[in-house]
């Protein structure tokens, strides 16, 4: 295992040498003009572009560019956007926050999915199945910022339970409710993934071998059927890590959360280029490393797969 | 006395309306402490569902039992109380099953799960109950019981993991055990291997042992008694040597003819029975097997045969019964069945 995750990891290299380079060559390669529009209606001042285009090294090649950005972000440095804030500022002040939003999510997703279709899988044809599976299917067809607006309006405004906008520095509580908003989809997915694995999975000759065992109904759907059960509902709930982190920026902007989220989405209305490579390169690390993690946890669940 | 199992005119169906299958259509057989049932009969013939609507272990639905009695020691188990009848599962009847690597679980290891009568039947701690566990795996001679109770089931071989699957079906010490098609899964040596361990347990524990198989060889050599089924019926039974000598039923004598045998010239054609067993849906009228019967006359067709008695405790299910047990075969033993 000691050794496939060295590999694994070795493998990361490329993957985030190619991806990054691919975000820093949209985001500056493609632009015919980095300042058009820096400076209100007028043109840039001539000293404003040399000093900018010495900060982002723009004179050089664009592969020369893209590796001095590297080496400054491996020793911490983000840069600076174009007002002259640090962005590894902007997002130590943002990524607590989201990774708490994508915690309290990834709790109700697993927590409510789960139940839900461990209910629905269990009772067989009936109302709890069925009314899993019509809110399923209702949470999917919703895109998420209409649920978000639509718990807003109603838990926040009509009845004043929660605030509308998420303070600078929330707390867990004040999470809950966007947490389910960001959790939505994946929960519904959660729901049908348990039910359908747990009804696969009650056909499976060892549940036969283990009722003919004579244990307890309550051992045998535990024990028997929820483990082979859950291996492909953590899978799927630890690569929804790195979506819930990235796909935070609906929730967080209909909420007012001041997360990555909203960092990326003002960055690319501001055209603040250094911020939005800085930030994506961020969340594809935790992309990786979230599937590695997921890949190993694999083999503890499932001891057929071996990694060596 | 009672029997240890008595299954009388057992019947179940599957599925509704005018797609109902009649998979099991009068079973009865019973099985004595420390005696050896064969149940031979090709795919579908209904071994397994009778099987498993002794052990309770039949998903109803889809299945209907329609009818007929399972008693085990003179108690009626249809209709008894799920709990009453969990306890009896393992404690005093076990069931092992043909692929023991699905039907073991592929996430826990073998200890774990031979481990686990003995911790939630008998309430022993962790460390008794896998303490036991390798005893068990002891006795079914698995070598180095020691460290293999902590792999999992995919690292054991076939025979392996079919000895592990006995080690856990023997755990509670029961009295009755199924062997469903136990080594249908295995190449031939370890067939004889599993075979050998099964009647040597049976007779160290003197427990009732039925043995559901369609291979002729392997029930030769073991079976006391053998039940031929068809279509959801018994439609021959007799003690093994009887049934060998002088089969009462077409249909018996076709599942011996089909077996090449030793003496037989190379390249000589094989014997098959002819045509495939009816759809339970749509079983023939008269006589079941008749469509396949080169014996089959115009009463086959229109009357049902019974299970008659043809004498010595051999009842054959064929109008033209006597006729058939009076030609005999032309094989002296049995032990001949089992080297071809």
């Amino acid at each position: 295992m000691g050794r496939y995750t060295l590999r694994r990891l070795l493998q990361l290299i490329p993957v985030f040498l190619g991806t990054t380079f691919l975000v820093y060559w949209l985001v500056w390669g493609l632009r015919e003009d980095p300042f058009a529009g820096k400076c209100g209606q007028r043109e840039c001042s001539p000293a404003f572009r040399a000093a900018l285009t010495e900060r982002y090294n723009l004179d050089d090649p664009l592969i020369v560019q893209y590796l001095k950005y590297l080496g400054a972000v491996l020793t911490g440095d983000f840069g600076q956007t174009f007002s002259g804030t640090e962005v590894s500022t902007l997002i130590a002040d943002a990524y607590p926050i989201t990774i708490k939003l994508a915690i309290v999510a990834l709790v109700i997703e697993a927590v409510i999915g789960i139940i839900a279709g461990v209910v629905a899988g269990l009772r067989g044809r009936g109302f709890a199945d069925t009314l899993v599976l019509v809110s399923t299917l209702f949470l999917i067809a919703l895109p998420v910022f209409v649920t978000g607006l639509v718990l807003r309006q109603v838990l926040g405004v009509d009845l004043g339970i929660i605030r509308t906008s998420v303070p600078a520095n929330p707390s867990i509580g004040e999470l809950i409710v966007p947490g389910f908003v960001l959790a939505s989809l994946s929960m519904a997915y959660v729901a049908r993934l348990t039910r359908t694995s747990l009804i696969e999975n009650s056909r499976a000759d060892f549940v036969r071998t283990a009722v003919a065992k004579g244990l307890p109904r309550r051992r045998v759907v535990g024990v028997h059927m929820l483990r082979n059960s859950l291996i492909p509902v953590v899978t799927f709930l630890g690569t929804d890590i790195g979506a819930l982190m990235g796909g935070a920026i609906v929730t967080e902007g209909v909420f007012n959360i001041r997360g990555i989220g909203g960092l990326i989405y003002r960055g690319l209305q501001q055209q603040d280029i250094a911020t939005v490579v800085g930030v994506v390169a961020l969340l594809v690390i935790v992309y990786l490393v979230a599937n590695l993690v997921v890949d190993l946890l694999y083999a503890v669940l499932d001891p057929r797969i071996r990694y060596d | 006395m009672a029997p240890l199992l008595e299954v009388e005119d057992l019947r179940v169906e599957f599925g509704r309306g005018p797609e109902t299958a009649s998979v099991l259509n009068g079973v009865s057989y019973h099985v004595d402490e420390g005696e050896t049932l064969a149940v031979l009969g090709e795919s579908g013939s209904g071994k397994s569902v009778t099987a498993q609507t002794v052990m309770g272990i039949l998903d109803l639905p889809p299945g209907r039992i329609t009818g007929g009695a399972v008693r085990f020691r003179g108690e009626e188990l249809l209709g008894a109380d799920p709990e009453r009848r969990r306890l009896l599962r393992g404690e005093s009847m076990a069931m092992i099953f043909q692929d023991a690597l699905s039907a073991l679980n592929p996430v826990y290891t073998v200890g774990f799960q031979i481990a686990e009568q003995f911790r939630f039947r008998r309430g022993l701690s962790r460390r008794d109950a896998t303490a036991r566990a390798v005893e068990m795996l002891d006795q079914v001679r698995i070598p180095n019981a020691k460290q293999r109770v902590k792999e999992y089931p995919h690292q054991f071989s076939g025979g392996m993991r079919q000895r592990a699957m006995i080690a856990m079906s023997l755990a509670l010490d029961p009295e009755l055990l199924i062997a469903d098609e136990p080594t249908t899964a295995l190449d031939v040596t370890v067939q004889a291997q599993i075979m050998d361990l099964l009647d040597e347990l049976r007779r160290e524990r003197g427990m009732g042992l039925v043995l559901i198989t369609h291979d002729l060889g392997v029930v030769a050599e073991v079976a006391d008694r053998i039940a031929v089924m068809y279509a959801g019926r018994v439609v021959e039974h007799a003690d093994a040597a009887t049934l060998y000598a002088r089969p009462g039923h077409p249909y018996t004598r076709g599942l011996m003819d089909s077996v090449p045998r030793v003496d037989d010239v190379a390249g000589a054609p094989l014997r098959p029975i002819p045509g495939l067993p009816p759809s339970l849906a749509a079983i023939p009228d008269g006589c079941p097997f008749h469509p396949r019967c080169a014996h089959a006359v115009d009463r086959c067709v229109t009357e049902v045969p019974a299970l008659r008695e043809l004498g010595g405790d051999h009842q054959a299910a064929c109008h033209f019964a006597e006729r058939f047990v009076a030609e005999g075969t032309d094989r002296p033993t049995t032990h001949e069945v089992v080297s071809g």
